[in-house]
């Protein structure tokens, strides 16, 4: 296959700081009505001299256009999904994220929208929260969703909160201070506990890539607040035991939270039902085509077996037969996670794609999902120094955590040299792979947004630099050179006397005098 | 599923069959069901999902979707007064422009060469915000003010090595419900009582209840209610006298015409970024800001990603990535701070077109703006029988609590009359604060004009007569 002889934009661009132009403006704003000013004066006058700005911001003053070509140029910069066959950025879940539902989502019926707005002149938003309520319990068997955690990080947080509270009640509280999790479970699995104070015991997996069922046995105890368990993990591998595992936790007094970010294999296919958990929750700009905006906003959709409804954030949508309410007496709850009811923009475009697909859809899109992974699995398998760890022979659910280790120690090409060449060919291979338990790790997703062909293309530039590094490993390690930039010096990113958050930081550690 | 007929659907190529049949080959299995073959039967959902049939063409999906929120009325139909953490702002075209473009609309964790737009935008959101700020260090947005305010109090208890924060009574009652779960099981929030005449802070109570457990004291500036807190400079000096930090959160759109809290003693500041150039969205617009000093002890206590310029290979190219990436939870798991993930950057890419469109004279004119129109609103409201308006004595910024009560009507009462006239009357006040039934807190800002504010007057005087 041919590859393309992509060659990214590359504008050269300023800082934003180094376009100001003293004077110039880049939008108005409209002065009072003359009757205002006369009737109140100049308005700062009312304030006490200590609470006015002496000095004005340093914000750099700069024409309307500038601006806008600035971010465009900027926009050029950045490799959106709509770009590139973005199946590199492995357990993102980086799919399609249809227009319509955009279009949806900018009426002014929804941006224009305040929360406080009295209950009957919001009841279609309501109702959207409503009815992709009943689509969630539909996909997990459980019983209850709220829409307010603002990602999936803020869901599992939720989690462990509903933990913590429903020991609290019963009173165990105190002695119920450990939550279990696995060690290729997401990250904030651990660290969101951690938050609530819970001492963190980390299950490591075994060799067939499991967690280790006799150290979950060993682990649990009357100490024991809960589970907070990601499957499939970031391996990919269904872990077939996940039920024995909820049910020694239960056992042991714990409740059970499902990290079900990524569920875009297992659309249908299995749940959190029968799978034995209190808790789950899904990211819909993952599974559910919401797009990931660069990070958020977002949504993690949290949902609740009945005799946890009570737990739940408030308020909560309900519909009595004709109308719908915010329900804010919830016996036990945790309270709130975010503001108001979460991202409304994103329950919105969520409740669009499902809508679209149906229950055959949301089917089709899982194993579609599957299909083009193993098929990627089995192509990867015959590139030169990369290989699959864990469970040899076995199908893959959504994702692979892949491995570079052959290649590395035979050319010394690792994978971060891949992911830099990848950008010359338009793609992403992106490094975040934690924790680090396969060597030259990489991950790929391809959802089932992307065609044969597609993936195909995105397989040869996989294929064409091995090659390289076989061959020519010195081109790798020099790579990018079809991207936006050359390689970064990251040698202030980790000293404090050197690095730059932001730009007068950069000014002030490196044009003293000047 | 073999006596389907095919569903081939535009969000899903390989849903034609006979690529799905060339590929299962290449595999070298029969059937996708046989990929699934490690799901044991007794976790096979064998049911069918109770959904509403699919409406696969767009067009059928627009009318439905637009069916739904047709029964919605916003405030573009209305004239609405609601703030309390989500405010009428005019947001540019430009702002729209920008976080509509495909390219970051469906970017996400790219690195920083084929992502570098992704990674300068923030930056140059950190930047911009500073000097709003006139801090060194801000992070890339988390989701918002109320998660700010809880971050920057336990990086305050990390700091100090204290539990307790010390919490004005007047805070946002979403934002206290975020913060007081978030630091539950680690953390005490003790409220400090406001002052009944001026809503500032009462400091003989934050006298007595400052401890050597005290981490932080925690007010905001302007306050929920919409009044300043007059006395920032003296509240700092008191928590640094104690080893305590001062934590403020701040409406960045106020700080054209306000000093920022860096300018009276503040440690942490937060805020919401939603009034640059974000639509409320239901309050779905929200995103959180923290700012803090450049010292390393500061920056080491934030769980946000932390976006740096650096120089690269090539001579006078500008380079970004993450400044202390080991402090996080991706990194180091439960021993990093807190945890970090997907939030609001988009957001936050947004705000920083707000502010670089904005420029120093946009931001002067619009808090003066801001500062003569609910000036001017008040001025109308207070003239009301029986109406008092502002209810506490203090310099106020875009809010004001209206209190109702010598009126013998109430909020309810009277903003179900005021719906029936096309107006969304301000926030009832009576749920979430004890002493403030009868009270709501009203929004004025460059959206509404004299007419608008002429009409809420006139109204209000109908209503109440």
């Amino acid at each position: 296959m041919k590859l393309r002889a992509f060659h990214q934009a590359k504008w050269d661009e300023e800082v934003i700081f180094e376009l100001h132009t003293k004077g110039e403006r880049g939008i108005l704003v409209s002065p009072v009505e003359n009757a205002i000013a006369y009737e109140v004066g100049d308005g700062i006058s009312a304030l006490p001299e200590s609470l006015r700005r002496k000095t004005p911001p340093a914000l750099p003053e700069i024409s309307q256009m500038r601006v806008l070509k600035h971010y465009l140029r900027l926009s050029q910069h950045t490799l959106g999904a709509d770009l590139n066959v973005d199946i590199g950025q492995g357990t993102c879940t980086v799919k399609y994220n249809p227009k319509i539902n955009d279009a949806l989502a900018a009426s002014p019926k929804v941006a224009e929208l305040h929360p406080f707005q009295d209950e009957s002149t919001v009841q279609g938003a309501l109702e959207i929260i409503h009815r992709t309520d009943l689509f969630m319990r539909e996909i997990s068997g459980l019983d209850r969703f709220s829409f307010q955690p603002a990602s999936g990080s803020a869901a599992i947080l939720a989690m462990a909160s509903m933990i913590q509270a429903w020991h609290e009640s019963r009173g165990e509280g105190k002695t119920r201070d450990e939550v279990i999790t696995t060690i290729f479970s997401h990250p904030s699995d651990a660290a969101a506990a951690a938050v609530k104070g819970y001492k963190v015991v980390t299950i490591h997996q075994t060799e067939d890539g499991l967690p280790d069922l006799e150290a979950l046995k060993l682990a649990v105890s009357e100490r024991t607040a809960g589970l907070l368990i990601t499957n499939p993990e970031d391996t990919g591998i269904f872990n077939p035991k996940i039920d024995e595992i909820t049910r020694i936790v239960r056992a042991a007094g714990g409740l059970c939270g499902y990290d079900q970010a990524n569920a875009n294999g297992i659309l249908g296919v299995t749940r959190a039902r029968e799978a034995g958990f209190d808790m789950c929750f899904f990211n819909l700009h993952k599974t559910f085509g919401t797009p990931h905006g660069c990070g958020g906003p977002a949504c993690g959709a949290l949902g609740v077996v009945r005799e946890l409804t009570d737990y739940l954030p408030v308020p909560l949508v309900d519909f009595d037969g004709e109308k719908y309410m915010l329900r804010h007496d919830l016996k036990h709850t945790i309270g709130k996670v975010r503001s108001f009811y979460g991202v409304f923009p994103a329950i919105l475009k969520a409740y669009a794609w499902i809508m679209s697909l149906g229950e055959r859809g949301l089917r089709e899109a899982a194993n579609v999902a599957v299909l083009n992974n193993n098929y990627i699995l089995e192509k990867v398998k015959t590139i030169r120094g990369a290989s699959a760890p864990f469970a040899p022979g076995r199908h893959r659910i959504e994702q692979v955590r892949y491995s570079w280790e052959k290649m590395t120690k035979e050319t010394a090409v690792t994978t971060e040299d891949v992911a830099l060449r990848m950008a010359d060919f338009g793609f992403h291979l992106w490094s975040s792979h934690h924790p680090f338990i396969v060597p030259e790790p990489f991950t790929i997703e391809p959802t089932e947004s992307y065609s044969k062909a597609e993936i195909d293309e995105y397989l040869a530039a996989l294929r064409k630099i091995s090659e390289e590094a076989y061959e020519d490993p010195a081109k790798v390690k020099g790579a990018p050179y079809r991207s936006v930039v050359h390689r970064i010096d990251h040698s202030s990113f980790d000293d404090p006397a050197k690095w730059a958050i932001t730009w007068r930081s950069y000014l002030k550690k490196n044009r003293k005098g000047i | 599923m073999s006596d389907e007929k095919p569903f081939v659907h535009p969000y899903i190529p390989n849903s034609v069959p006979e690529v799905k049949e060339q590929m299962l080959r290449e595999i070298g299995v029969r059937s996708v069901d046989e990929l699934y073959r490690d799901i044991p039967e007794r976790l096979r959902f064998r049911g069918r999902m109770n959904l509403p049939e699919p409406l696969t063409s767009e067009a059928a999906l627009k009318r439905h979707v637009e069916g739904i929120l047709g029964r919605n009325r916003s405030c573009a139909e209305a004239l609405s007064f609601l703030g309390g953490g989500c405010w009428p702002h005019y947001v540019p075209a430009v702002c729209d422009e920008i976080n509509r473009r495909s390219e970051f609309l469906t970017a996400y964790a790219g690195e920083p060469y084929e992502d570098h737009g992704r990674f300068q935008a923030l930056f140059e959101y950190e930047s911009l915000m500073a000097e709003l700020l006139d801090m060194d260090v801000v992070n890339v947005p988390t989701f918002d003010w109320c998660q700010a305010a809880s971050t920057a109090v336990r990086m305050a208890g990390r700091l100090t090595k204290r539990d307790e924060a010390l919490v004005v009574d007047t805070t946002g009652p979403d934002r206290l419900l975020v913060m007081k779960n978030y630091c539950r099981g680690v953390m005490n929030l003790v409220p400090v009582r406001h002052d009944p005449v001026t809503g500032g802070m009462d400091l003989e109570d934050l006298a007595v209840k400052f401890t050597e457990r005290t981490a932080a004291v925690y007010f905001e500036n302007p306050s929920y209610l919409g009044f300043f807190e007059t006395q920032g400079q003296r509240i700092a000096e008191m928590a640094h006298a104690r080893g305590g930090l001062c934590v403020v959160g701040v409406d960045p759109i106020s700080l054209g015409v306000i000093a920022p809290p860096s300018h009276y003693g503040a440690d942490i500041v937060c805020g919401d970024i939603q009034p640059l150039g974000v639509h409320m969205n239901f309050g779905g617009g929200q995103g959180g800001f923290i700012s803090t000093r450049d010292e390393e002890r500061f920056v080491m206590e934030y769980p946000s990603r932390l976006f740096g310029i650096a120089k690269t290979a090539f001579e006078g190219e500008w380079g970004f990535g993450d400044v202390a990436y080991d402090r996080t939870s991706f990194g180091v798991r439960e021993k990093g701070k807190e945890f970090v993930g997907t939030a609001a950057a988009l957001w936050g890419i947004t705000a920083g077109v707000y502010l670089a469109l904005m420029g120093p004279q946009g931001m002067r004119e619009l808090g003066q703006h801001i500062l003569q129109k609910s000036q001017y609103a008040v001025k109308r409201i207070a003239t009301l029988s029986g109406v008092k308006a502002p209810r506490f004595k203090s310099p106020y910024f875009k809010e004001f609590v209206v209190d109702f009560t010598g009126t013998g009507k109430s909020v309810a009462d009277i903003n179900q009359a005021l719906l029936g006239r096309g107006i969304f009357g301000g926030r009832d006040l009576g749920r979430d604060f004890l002493g403030l039934a009868g009270c709501a807190l009203f929004c004025v800002t460059e959206v509404h004009t004299k007419n608008d504010i002429d009409s809420l007057a006139a109204a209000l005087e109908e209503v109440l007569r």
